[in-house]
């Protein structure tokens, strides 16, 4: 019998009005997916791309073979750059509220994977971030919030001279390679970077970042086939946050499958990782290091997460997605997972933590004071108009000469 | 001939170390080029499709594997894309990357990372990172390779700002312009005119090419030199009217004058972009007349931007209107390429018109 074709055009379950079905989302038990060793070839991580590795359950206990046991040191020094970031994000989005710069993106519900990571790098390692990844500047402590704030207001003081919109941070002293907003073109970069540390005989390593929706760009693939070729030293982190923009992972090809098979068939390591788990995130990330600096070659992660917030301050998910989807998310808020944890093991209190978010709030107030003194985009203390003309090439043309000549600065 | 020696005078005085010379084509001379560069700096690295144990399809890298190691000079994937962004990185981490696009046609894939990543690398982060890497391109018609193995895209590359495009014309210039751009810290789309490869083409398909160990421009120093990027060559002084031109067109404009009898002051850009706008004007000024050839299509080719540039620095002393020789507004042809590709005849038709304005 023949029957009329259809196409297929994938839908998610919940829309405005409608809540999600979160039973599309693979998950195991805490501690029930296997750790393989480091030089476990990519062939035998093919159950670990569709698993859920995952260490922090329901109650708050660490368990399983990923559970770092980390010390409760570096957990409290995780939580309060959580904290930060969050704290950070949010003054931010208020800030462009009151015009005082032009565009925002905040990485609520995402702030471990950044965070977690940055403590399996070591320095001189380099990431190519994308948007969300401002935790693995706001963890340090030798970038200043107030410099970032300078950045995002394009006031005198931005260190990239308002080229760049908000967020489009540069830190190479810091190993966080230059934002760029079409979205993973940075993904192949790592990995050229990687081959170049490798080509030297170098230690460094790279980490690679890209989002959900951007996979299904050439660049994704591209890199994939150039890690997996010259078995570069790189972290390729796919931070699934179930949305780009307004729309579902699913259309950038994750149903009924998972971003991490993708390194699978392309000869790559590769794990899916609950990225609200603190824990996890820090030992996916270490397993991976260590791969990357042992000669054994590229490791992608999947990071499975929700993107809380809007995309940006342009956007608005109530359009399009059910309003509480993120408190029915099944995996949970990364900071409360990681305080639940550190409670329940004597680290940590509900009155440190409550003074901890007192202090932190503070802190950030304060850098945005400081910030605020050299401008903001409000007040159109902007870095001067000849500065436009630099660096387009190393020694300015005559052509650009003349140009800014004509605009008469 | 005269005009070449003139050139080779101008050409070679700045940085040539004075060491001797042999007769190269220009795949030799550009095979040259980058051994130098390889044996003064470790940074330097080659890669591309084809390009490691084999050499690459032009055989332009040839040896450079064997003498310099797979870490070096290296095969990659089919993947233009890939190649121009993990250069980036590279060129990031502090290396010098040299990569080689097989065919000009094929650079699209790329076209992101080119435009968007490596030409704007040093603005956006106000040269925190830099892109220091050196994109060749064999381009340009007059093998029957048909509409993907034959275009001239230089326009493409002219119009993105942080980019620097570059041309030769000759052995001589290929080596020294090559050296120059692996020098550079901008990223540098250097494009090789194929049909000179081997001799220089002079738009006679009927006719056999003289071979580059005949001419004094394949005449090439062993060691380093470097030409400066953003300097024009006068290929050949003349009086009459002045044809502003680059690659394979300067040899078709200069058989082309030479048939139709006109004093033409021949012009080599060279470097298309940055432009070297002072020797252009001067010569414009002086024979008040101008023809701007090149293989490319006309609509918005880089004939467009040297016309209106003419018109803004020169329009007083223009005594016609300024005509172009170009490639027809369609695809590269296959069988029909003698009728498309600008040959001496209708390079020499224009100059007559313009000398009769």
């Amino acid at each position: 019998m023949t029957q009329p074709l259809r196409l297929h055009v994938p839908e998610p379950s919940g829309r405005p009005g409608r809540e999600t079905d979160f039973s599309f989302l693979r998950r195991s038990a805490a501690g029930s997916v296997r750790r393989p060793p480091v030089d476990t070839s990519h062939f035998d991580t093919q159950d670990l791309a569709y698993a859920l590795i995952r260490v922090l359950d329901d109650e708050g206990n660490a368990c399983g073979p990923w559970n770092p046991t980390l010390d409760p040191v570096l957990m409290r020094k995780g939580l309060r750059a959580m904290m930060k970031t969050r704290i950070f994000d949010a003054r931010m989005v208020i800030a462009q509220r009151q015009k005082k710069m032009s565009f925002y993106m905040q990485c609520l519900g995402e702030e471990a994977i950044a965070i977690a990571h940055s403590f399996a790098l070591q320095p001189g390692d380099m990431c190519f971030p994308t948007y969300r990844q401002q935790g693995l500047l706001l963890v340090r402590d030798d970038v200043s919030m107030a410099e970032m704030m300078c950045q995002l207001m394009s006031n005198a003081k931005d260190p990239i001279k308002g080229r760049q919109m908000p967020v489009m941070y540069s830190y190479k002293r810091a190993g966080f390679f230059s934002i760029s907003g079409n979205l993973a073109t940075q993904f192949i970069q790592a990995v050229g970077w990687a081959m170049a540390s490798a080509i030297k005989g170098d230690t460094k390593i790279a980490s690679g970042w890209i989002g959900d929706g951007s996979t299904a760009e050439s660049d994704f693939h591209n890199a994939l086939t150039f890690a997996h070729v010259y078995r570069a030293p790189v972290i390729l982190n796919v931070v699934n946050n179930q949305w780009a923009i307004s729309t579902f992972q699913a259309i950038a090809g994750g149903e009924t499958t998972t971003f991490a098979a993708r390194g699978v068939g392309s000869g790559i390591a590769s794990l899916r990782v609950d990225g609200n788990d603190f824990l996890a995130v820090y030992a996916a990330s270490l397993w991976a290091s260590e791969r990357a600096r042992s000669n054994l070659g590229p490791t992608l992660i999947e990071w499975v997460t929700y993107r809380a917030g809007a995309h940006s301050t342009s956007d608005d998910p109530s359009k399009y997605r059910p309003a509480d989807d993120w408190q029915r998310f099944p995996l949970g808020d990364p900071i409360d997972r990681l305080k639940q944890h550190l409670i329940k093991i004597g680290e940590w209190s509900d009155a440190q933590h409550a003074q901890a978010q007192k202090e932190l709030e503070a802190e950030v107030a304060a850098a945005q004071k400081e910030a605020e003194r050299h401008g903001t985009l409000l007040d159109g203390h902007i870095p001067n108009a000849a500065s436009m003309f630099e660096d387009v090439y190393e020694h300015m043309p005559e052509h650009l000469r003349r140009q800014r000549q004509q605009l008469g600065v | 001939m005269n005009a070449m020696t003139t050139d080779k005078k101008q050409a070679a005085t700045p940085s040539s170390d004075g060491t001797k010379t042999s007769p190269m084509t220009m795949i030799q001379a550009l095979r040259s080029g980058l051994d130098v560069m390889m044996g003064r700096d470790d940074d330097v690295v080659l890669f591309g499709e084809d390009v490691g144990y084999f050499g690459g399809v032009f055989r332009v890298t040839e040896g450079l594997q064997a003498k310099y190691g797979r870490n070096r000079c290296f095969d990659a994937p089919i993947n233009e894309g890939g190649i121009v962004g993990a250069a980036i990185g590279m060129g990031a981490y502090g290396l010098r990357p040299v990569v080689e696009i097989q065919f000009a046609d094929y650079f699209y894939p790329a076209t992101d990372q080119i435009v968007s990543e490596a030409a704007r690398l040093r603005f956006r982060t106000v040269g925190d990172f830099t892109a220091p890497l050196t994109i060749r391109m064999p381009c340009g018609g007059g093998i029957y390779g048909g509409q993907t193995h034959s275009q001239s895209p230089e326009a493409f590359f002219t119009h993105v700002c942080g980019l620097r495009t570059v041309m030769p014309s000759n052995p001589y210039d290929a080596k020294g312009l090559l050296i120059a751009s692996i020098e550079c810290n901008d990223p540098v789309i250097f494009l090789e005119p194929k049909r000179l490869y081997n001799g220089p083409f002079d738009g006679h398909h009927d006719k056999p090419v003289v071979p580059w160990s005949k001419h004094a421009l394949g005449n090439v120093p062993e060691g380093y030199y470097s030409i400066p990027l953003e300097k024009a060559a006068v290929f050949r002084p003349g009086r009459e009217l002045t044809v502003l031109t680059y690659g394979t067109m300067v040899w078709v404009s200069e058989c082309a004058a030479r048939e139709a009898g006109v004093d033409a002051e021949i012009i080599d850009l060279r470097s298309l972009w940055p432009l070297d706008l002072e020797t252009i004007v001067d010569s414009v000024k002086k024979t008040g007349r101008c023809l701007v050839v090149h293989e490319a299509t006309r609509t918005s080719g880089f004939g467009a931007e040297l016309a209106a540039l003419i018109q803004e620095h020169c329009f007083y002393h223009l005594e016609a209107p300024i005509e172009r020789v170009t490639g027809w507004d369609t695809p590269y042809p296959h069988a029909q390429e003698w009728l498309y590709f600008p040959v001496p005849a209708r390079v020499g038709a224009a100059m007559k018109r313009a000398m009769e304005a």
